[in-house]
């Protein structure tokens, strides 16, 4: 699938440069430009290990962004990820913990499911707080955001979550640490969860109404499109994107606490901007949020193997590259 | 009149292109002291082009313009409005949330010590307002006004600026005909004071009634300037098209008496909508007639599902419709084509393909797969079937020209593949020549079976094309009228509420 994967008009005879969008290119445009930096910095910098080290650092970012692709599209937004993701991963381990299977291969199947239904049940809550109760999804999932935060610290009493059972700490560690094909196993789940998001938001029926309900939900309605229900899908596409995070998380830590994914709904909407989908909703680019993840990724690891810039400014910096990414984005509207 | 003002304004060799596309083609144009000149052209002759161009908002890709002889640039539309030049949009450049004394002196507040005098602001608003016949209130927020009263706004606005060339791009297109009045005699009395006016319009009625001159554009090009006097509407309407317009309307094609009845509608009621009945036949076309905010699309709306009903019953083919379901209309063969194509009809950031198939997707793949080959499909067969003329194919709906906007928009009603369409406002801000294609394709599927219902503002339209028209009034169902009694005068007695249905004459004294 091309990274500029809209649905193009099969019917022109001939792609000149001009048809290229330059607003879908730019992100990779960077990213390659950074990786040019990042060679000329440090030579370890290039090599396959130390790449494929960053790629799979980004994998919480990157698959959390991917589903806050949807709901930006849509023309959503969802603070709660980052509290999400500490609240799920918590309710994971303590069911794990709890015993209530007692067979560890059983636990760990069941306890993989429960995660994947209390990610899109926090993601069903936010979408219907905002659609059914009428408030602002900044409101809204502000809100959340506190609520999955408090449970989380309540439920840890202020301190960790551990997986205690050696078995299934060494059940799940694959997880994150194991590799297919010779892949790391999160960089082969941030493709399949890409390369499903991406046949869903550019081939499916579903992702043409995200896209119609995020440009305008007054078109969308009066083309009998259920502009409600494709947003709370969405909110659920972004839980369910969580529970995958959180299910790549315990595997490589085995304990969660009040402190878990702090700031990472603040990195997910980077990346998502970054890739260029419009924060106002409509244009929806799923690679291109990968991109973005992958972009703020390889910043901090730039910025640790080079040594003129302290490694403490990565904060600043990512800052910087969101409001840099929209001033770029802005000129290139302007020129097209 | 005056014929031999000094020239304010002059346009010498304009071109402009858009991302390669060429829209005007090295054009001149000349505007007098205190002279209305009308702009006419086509959709996508480059009349907005030219206009936007000569207040600043677009830079001209080669070309002089001189203002009092002297050759100016204007870095933005600021610099125009501080040499006196306004445009007053097609769209609107209101914000929602300010009251329309903060609107008029947006960016010019009047301050006392840098504080908001906002008694004299509010005093002058008033008075600008009176002078205008506008009864809308100084401090009412923008976003509770109509339509129209948001135009007279605007045209406030432009008028307080004390400007000296105004343009004014299809002012008219959403007043009432006493608005338009009210309208015309503050231009005319501004004209006497020395201002000028350029007039973009596609209502010839009203170019000839307004108008001292007229410069006509086809393709980008200048054709030709004349004096209004020595024009008549069938000359420019040539100068326009660039060839004989046979007959606007297509001739009438009347359904049998005891043909099947389409849509049935009973005691139907909204908010403001009270008991409406009426039955589409087969074959019809149906108008509704009425002033603005009679209620005509909150009815249209309900019909469709678009908006819920408090009471009442539709059907279609005999079998009832459930309320508020846009989809279950679609299916049950009923499709509503809203007026306000910019806002609620297509998403102007998308492509062609993305418009057209988005009502009826899933006539498009599989359960889940959209089929880009079907859709692509699709809109080659829509744009030879409507006749969508665009350069480029990958241009955004937004980006298009109205009648081509508008062709787009009933291709994406007509792929629902409905029987029974109900189209608001057909013509709206278009050019005669897609006008007339509208004309004859709603005329065709009349008579290929389809029932067709028309709102319209334009009285015209309405009596040119439909064999029997209902008239609304404050939300209710005036009358229907039926073969010689469909005229002007006698629509405007019901819309007026000189007449009823029941025959009561309420004052025939006051003739309409």
């Amino acid at each position: 699938m091309s990274m500029n994967s809209d649905i193009k008009d099969k019917a022109r005879t001939s792609r000149s440069w001009r048809d290229v969008d330059l607003r879908a290119v730019a992100p990779f445009a960077a990213l390659a430009l950074l990786l040019i930096v990042g060679a000329l910095v440090n030579p370890n910098f290039i090599g396959i290990s130390n790449l494929a080290n960053v790629a799979t650092r980004s994998a919480f970012i990157a698959i959390i962004a991917v589903g806050a692709t949807f709901v930006i599209s849509a023309g959503d937004l969802d603070l709660s990820v980052g509290s999400m993701v500490a609240f799920v991963a918590s309710l994971m381990i303590l069911f794990m913990n709890s015993g209530a299977v007692a067979d560890p291969t059983m636990a760990v199947v069941a306890a993989i499911v429960l995660t994947i239904l209390a990610g899109a049940a926090c993601g069903l809550v936010n979408g219907l707080i905002t659609t059914v109760g009428r408030i602002e999804p900044f409101i809204a999932t502000l809100g959340t955001m506190g609520i999955y935060r408090g449970l989380t610290t309540w439920l840890s009493q202020g301190g960790a979550i551990t997986l205690k059972s050696p078995d299934m700490q060494n059940m799940v560690r694959p997880a994150y640490f194991g590799n297919v094909l010779g892949l790391p196993v999160p960089i082969v789940v941030i493709l399949v969860v890409t390369i499903i998001a991406a046949f869903i938001l550019y081939r499916t029926r579903y992702g043409r109404h995200v896209v119609a309900v995020g440009s305008s939900s007054d078109v969308a309605r009066y083309s009998g499109i259920a502009v409600n229900r494709v947003r709370v899908i969405a909110f659920v596409i972004q839980g369910l994107c969580v529970a995958i995070t959180v299910l790549l998380y315990v595997p490589r830590l085995g304990s969660t606490s009040a402190t878990t994914g702090i700031l990472w709904e603040l990195q997910a909407i980077t990346a998502v901007v970054v890739g260029g989908t419009a924060l106002k909703g409509g244009a929806g680019r799923v690679w291109g949020t990968i991109c973005g993840a992958f972009i703020l990724e390889l910043v901090g690891n730039i910025m640790l193997l080079s040594n003129f810039i302290s490694e403490y400014l990565i904060g600043a910096i990512q800052g910087s590259i969101i409001i840099i990414a929209m001033l770029v984005q802005r000129s290139l509207v302007r020129k097209s | 009149m005056s014929q031999g003002g000094a020239v304010v304004m002059a346009a010498s060799h304009i071109c402009k292109s858009f991302g390669g596309v060429q829209v005007l083609f090295s054009v001149d144009f000349e505007l007098r002291r205190g002279e209305v000149h009308a702009l006419m052209g086509e959709n996508g002759a480059g009349k907005s082009t030219l206009v936007k161009v000569l207040s600043g908002f677009e830079q001209p890709t080669s070309g002089r313009i001189l203002l009092d002889g002297q050759e100016v640039h204007f870095a933005n539309n600021r610099a125009a409005e501080a040499a006196g030049i306004v445009l007053i949009h097609q769209e609107f450049n209101l914000a929602e949330h300010l009251t329309v004394t903060e609107s008029m002196f947006l960016g010019r507040e009047i301050t006392h010590f840098g504080i908001l005098d906002r008694k004299t602001m509010r005093a002058r608003t008033r008075e600008i307002l009176d002078t205008l016949g506008s009864h809308v209130h100084e401090n009412a927020l923008i976003s509770s006004l109509s339509v129209a009263d948001k135009q007279m706004v605007e045209i406030a606005k432009a008028i307080s600026r004390e400007a000296r060339v105004v343009f004014m791009d299809e002012p008219t297109a959403v007043l009432s005909r006493e608005e338009t009045r009210i309208l015309f005699d503050q231009v005319r009395r501004l004209r006497a004071e020395g201002t000028s006016f350029v007039f973009v319009s596609h209502k010839l009625d009203e170019v000839m009634e307004l108008a001292d001159r007229v410069t006509v554009l086809r393709d980008g090009q200048w054709v030709k300037t004349a004096d209004a006097a020595d024009l008549d509407g069938e000359t420019i309407a040539q100068l326009m098209v660039g060839r004989e317009l046979s007959s606007l309307y297509p001739a009438k094609h009347e359904p049998d008496v005891d043909e099947t009845v389409a849509l049935s509608v009973r005691d139907l009621s909204t908010g403001y909508v009270k008991n409406a009945s009426f039955e589409v036949r087969k074959g019809e076309v149906f108008g509704f007639s009425g002033l603005i905010g009679s209620g005509r699309s909150e009815l249209m709306e309900a019909i469709a599902g678009i908006r819920a009903r408090l009471s009442g019953e539709v059907e279609v083919y005999g079998k009832p419709l459930a309320a508020h379901d846009v989809r279950a209309a679609n299916q049950a063969g009923l499709a509503y084509m809203t007026k306000d194509r910019k806002g609620k009809g297509l998403l102007l950031l998308e492509g062609m393909t993305t418009n057209l198939t988005l009502q009826s997707l899933e006539r498009h793949g599989s359960l889940l797969y959209l089929d880009p080959k079907s859709e692509s499909e699709a809109m080659q067969k829509a744009r030879r079937r409507f006749d969508i003329r665009v350069r480029d194919g990958n241009v955004v709906a937004g980006r298009m020209s109205g009648g081509n906007q508008q062709k787009l928009l009933l291709a994406k009603v007509m792929e629902t593949d409905p029987r029974i369409v109900i189209i608001d406002e057909p013509t709206r801000g278009i050019d005669v020549g897609a006008k007339q294609q509208i004309y004859h394709f709603i005329s065709s599927l009349a008579r290929d079976g389809w029932s067709i219902i028309v709102v319209s503002s334009e009285m015209p339209e309405i009596i040119g094309l439909c064999t029997r028209v209902a008239v609304m009034r404050e939300g209710r169902l005036a009358g229907i009228l039926e073969g010689d009694e469909i005229n002007e005068q006698e629509i405007m007695r019901y819309a007026a509420g000189l007449k009823r249905r029941d025959g009561a004459a309420a004052a025939m004294t006051a003739s309409a």
